[in-house]
């Protein structure tokens, strides 16, 4: 928001400000509390984990037994080469896509472009089916490329950039090329820098989306080479070594934990890149 | 550049993007209404042309309507307070409360975390006996109470997961749109002593109307998408009493590798979703422009 010194009548002053702080305060504490719940859980020896007393031992055991009952280090691997390889290819085919819909003209533009936007109603989670025959036919099942591929051209990537593009000045395009540089060195000396926070945004997003989704990798993995945390997780907890709480909740926040990190770090640039990516 | 080598390079460009999405789209999409009128090949019996037999079966299976009825309460119950909570958030926040950037995290951390590692947590909060909410009502003496497991909870508890994971993340598109209202519309209203919640109900909420939309399109898309949390906590009971609808098709395509019958599944959940994407368009957007 802007610095000016401007004072909304509605702005709530005294004791109605208390009273809004707290309410706020109770709400906000209720939504964490689930959280809290389960790091009280994995940090205390399981015979306090439903027994709220201050004087209970902390402890890092239940991480240790979480850790070496299920090949985790595998799991972090596996997640962190889907979402590199899913960012990456994104970013790539978007960016090549949305750059002709913002800046050529070309017979069948608007139609290609009705055909992307088809992607935002029918998303590859309905389609899991289908799919799934798809990738088994290609012979390419249980692999992480599988978990990837029919997210790859995203078509809320490539509106997001499209709208980014189409607000660059034509002149910069036109300097540039009067300059010599071809239509890609534009692209990418130009367009690219220039869009940056887009590029963040969706990226963050993105990012989040895939380290967190669960049942087409469920679906098409099979294996401990190619199965990504959260799959990794359900495995583990509901394996029959019988319901242990304290390493369950410490297996899931270990599976949180990267990208929670990031976002207690960088509270408002991941607010400020869901809010960008979202509005369209 | 001449018209005909600008054709080129633009579809040259168009070219990775299109065929993925035509692969893992299109594709799938059309071969779905295709496969839905063949039937599932079974061992050495390949599929052969069974015409609407699979939609009779549809219609047949009490636990496909069982999981339509289920996911049409679950959007009905998530949607509406999932909204209005996330307005009531936005509202605080927009406002100079103290510790506002501390309530702010509070209210999107379930936003980034995992379905299915938060739905782990929720179902150690749910467990009977043992579990944080049978411990806080234990105290208050009220009788013990299998919430996950007894066909009359099990689904509101789901559906109670799936508001603490959105409202926060619905917050922001209020919280932006909260921002841009013009601060002079607040001035004017206040001169002409409108009350705060008359300044909400007259300007705020109407110019929120647009960010309304927007969210509960991608909340209903939303909601006929979720099953993480569903796998997770109930596998669909008890009796299939927490069953959505994706959950059906997950099962009858995965567990009873029904592929024939899961493809009419899947069409008519295309169906639905495309008809809430036209609806939104020639419905919605109208009303809310000419108002």
């Amino acid at each position: 928001m802007s610095g000016e010194v401007r004072l909304d009548p509605y702005e709530p002053r005294g004791a109605g400000r208390v009273l809004e702080s707290t309410a706020a305060a109770v709400l906000a504490i209720l939504w964490v509390l689930p959280l809290l719940y389960a790091v009280w859980t994995a940090f205390h020896p399981a015979e306090f984990s439903a027994r709220f007393t201050p004087d209970a031992p902390l402890t890092l055991e239940n991480f240790e037994r979480a850790w070496v009952a299920a090949p985790f280090a595998r799991y972090f691997l596996n997640s962190f080469l889907l979402v590199t390889l899913i960012l990456v290819s994104q970013f790539t085919l978007c960016t090549l896509a949305a750059y002709a819909f913002a800046r050529y003209d070309f017979p069948g533009r608007d139609l290609a472009f009705m055909l992307v936007l088809v992607q935002l109603m029918i998303m590859p989670d309905v389609l899991i089916v289908e799919n799934y025959r798809t990738l088994s036919w290609l012979g390419i099942l249980d692999s992480i490329p599988a978990i990837a591929l029919p997210y790859v051209a995203s078509a809320f990537g490539i509106f997001l950039l499209r709208q980014t593009f189409k607000t660059v000045p034509r002149e910069l395009d036109d300097a540039a090329r009067v300059e010599g540089a071809s239509a890609l060195q534009v692209l990418f000396k130009v367009y690219v820098p220039l869009a940056r926070p887009v590029y963040i945004a969706y990226g963050l997003v993105s990012v989040s989306y895939h380290w967190n989704n669960f049942l087409w990798p469920l679906i098409v993995t099979n294996s401990v080479e190619s199965r990504p945390l959260t799959v990794g997780l359900q495995v583990f907890s509901s394996g029959d070594q019988g319901i242990d709480w304290s390493v369950i909740c410490a297996a899931t926040l270990m599976t949180s934990a990267p990208l929670l990190l990031a976002f207690l770090l960088f509270q408002r640039q991941f607010v400020q890149s869901f809010m960008r990516a979202g509005i369209r | 550049m001449t018209r005909f080598s600008a054709s080129v390079h633009g579809w040259l460009l168009l070219l990775p993007a299109l065929a993925l999405l035509a692969l893992f789209t299109h594709f799938p999409a059309a071969a779905t209404l295709v496969d839905s009128f063949w039937s599932t090949p079974r061992g050495a019996r390949g599929s052969v042309f069974i015409g609407l037999d699979n939609y009779q079966t549809m219609v047949e299976d009490p636990v496909f309507w069982t999981s339509l009825v289920n996911s049409t309460w679950f959007a009905l119950g998530t949607i509406p307070l999932s909204i209005a909570l996330a307005i009531l958030m936005a509202v605080w926040v927009n406002d100079r409360i103290a510790g506002r950037t501390l309530v702010r995290m509070a209210y999107f951390t379930p936003t980034i975390l995992p379905m299915i590692a938060v739905a782990n947590i929720w179902l150690f909060f749910y467990t009977p006996q043992y579990g944080l909410l049978e411990q806080v009502l234990g105290a208050f003496g009220a009788p013990s109470h299998n919430w996950l497991g007894s066909q009359s909870t099990a689904l509101i508890c789901v559906i109670v997961v799936a508001i603490w994971k959105e409202a926060g993340f619905f917050m922001i598109f209020y919280l932006a749109a909260l921002q841009q209202i013009p601060p002079h519309l607040a001035e004017a209203a206040a001169l002409e002593g409108a009350s705060r919640w008359t300044y909400f109900r007259r300007v705020q909420f109407p110019l929120l109307m647009p960010t309304t939309l927007f969210v509960l399109v991608n909340a209903v898309i939303g909601a006929f998408r979720t099953i993480d949390h569903v796998i997770v906590m109930t596998r669909g009971g008890p009796d299939n009493a927490t069953s959505l609808l994706l959950f059906h098709l997950y099962q009858v395509g995965f567990s009873f590798w029904d592929t024939g019958y899961a493809a009419a599944i899947t069409a008519v959940l295309l169906a639905i979703l495309a008809s809430l994407a036209f609806s939104q368009y020639f419905f919605l957007e109208r009303r809310i422009h000419y108002r």
